[in-house]
């Protein structure tokens, strides 16, 4: 009995990565299917283009982190802009 | 200085990502700062082993072509917070991964880690040759069976001639990892025993990882197993390869086919 409800209290791994492969799909077939990047990369990409024009940014002290979701990504974009404060900014997006 | 690792065998699916993340993995929980580099390019499957996928930002190409830098492409695990992931480029051309550009990034790495492990595609190709080509030691994974034993000492061949090391007139260190070992086929005599790879092959055991469902599992939940499941079979075989690689003298251990806590009863010395 315990040894029986010892299997089976064991929470399995398929699902867990069925979950993760339906996730990691769904962004990955947008970026391969038609040769652009998935909606996250080209955020990504155009958020670093406008701050660009506005400021020369130093490679260095720019973050980027993203998390790929099933309902909800994350990037966060972590940029120092230099000059007109000290303080880095922070744009966040979801 | 780093110690440069690649992790190589020339025939596809014997276990080189695996051995990657379960080796370097279990290097870093043993203290050592580790990154682990994805060299298969437009195949890359590292980061879903490592459970990094959903994460990547940039990758190795991105690097070599200044799209980023080292410290904005590279992956900390949340799980040991001295190991690291370098994934590969998914969409990007293969010959993005030129010479000069690998020997920077290898170099950059080298500076800020004490291993630099390189996870090599299948093949004798291009990807595999820029993933050996600035090794200091190698681990050629070998499953004993005869196709996987043969291109395993074409490896060999290529390591010792057309790596920098070997250019150099050096000698490169190469280590036999046998993965995939099966011991209920090994009683029954329908494996190649370990005896026999190590004679034909002739280089140092690294270490044997028993054929095992845990495998499989850590991959599932995207953690190498040597984090996923410390206590398994394949981790305790994994764990002490690494322990080997470090320097230690550890006897290697045949599985049996005893199950479980017992698996490793039989021990013998080999090599
Ligand atoms: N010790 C083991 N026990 C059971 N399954 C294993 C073991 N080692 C590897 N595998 C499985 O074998 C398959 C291939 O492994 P892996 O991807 O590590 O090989 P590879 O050499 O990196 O392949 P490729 O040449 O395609 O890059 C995977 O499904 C993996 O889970
Ligand atoms: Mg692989």
């Amino acid at each position: 009995m315990t040894f029986l409800s010892s299997i089976f209290k064991r929470r399995s791994s398929a699902p867990v990565a069925r979950d993760r492969l339906q996730i990691l799909l769904a962004h990955e077939r947008i970026a391969v299917g038609d040769g652009k990047d998935d909606l996250l990369a080209k955020l990504h990409r155009e958020i670093m283009e406008v701050i660009k024009r506005h400021v020369a940014v130093d490679q260095d002290k720019v973050q980027i982190k993203m998390d790929r979701g099933a309902q909800c990504s994350v990037l966060e974009i972590d940029v120092e802009v230099p000059g007109l404060t000290d303080r880095p900014e922070n744009a966040k997006k979801s | 200085m780093a110690k440069v690792l690649v992790v190589t065998s020339g025939k596809g699916g014997v276990g080189k990502t695996t051995t990657t993340a379960a080796l370097g993995a279990a290097l870093a929980k043993a203290g050592q700062s580790v990154v682990l580099v994805d060299f298969d390019v437009g195949l890359r499957n590292l980061d879903l082993v490592m459970g990094a996928e959903r994460r990547v930002v940039f990758d190795l190409i991105n690097v070599i072509q200044g799209d980023a830098n080292l410290a904005q492409a590279l992956i900390k695990d949340k799980r040991v917070d001295t190991l690291s992931l370098l994934p590969a480029s998914q969409t990007r051309d293969k010959d993005a991964l030129t010479p000069e550009g690998v020997a920077k990034v290898i170099a950059d790495l080298s500076k800020k880690f004490d291993w630099v492990i390189c996870d090599s595609p299948a093949g004798i190709e291009r990807g595999a040759q820029m993933a050996m080509h600035h090794a200091d030691m190698a681990v050629i994974v070998t499953n004993p069976e005869v196709s996987s034993v043969r291109d395993s000492d074409r490896i060999i061949g290529m390591l010792d001639s057309t790596t920098e090391k070997a250019k150099a007139g050096e000698k490169m260190e190469k280590f036999l990892l046998i993965t995939r070992y099966d011991p209920q086929r090994a009683a029954r005599g329908d494996m190649l025993g370990t005896d026999d790879v190590l004679e034909i092959l002739s280089i140092p055991l690294l270490g044997i990882i028993p054929e095992s469902p845990d495998v499989l599992k850590a991959s599932n939940v995207g953690a190498p197993v040597t984090i996923a499941e410390p206590e398994s079979a394949p981790a305790r075989a994994y764990t002490e390869a690494a322990r080997r690689l470090m320097g230690e003298k550890v006897e290697v251990t045949i599985p049996t086919e005893r199950k479980g806590l017992f698996d490793w009863l039989f021990r013998r010395r080999v090599a």
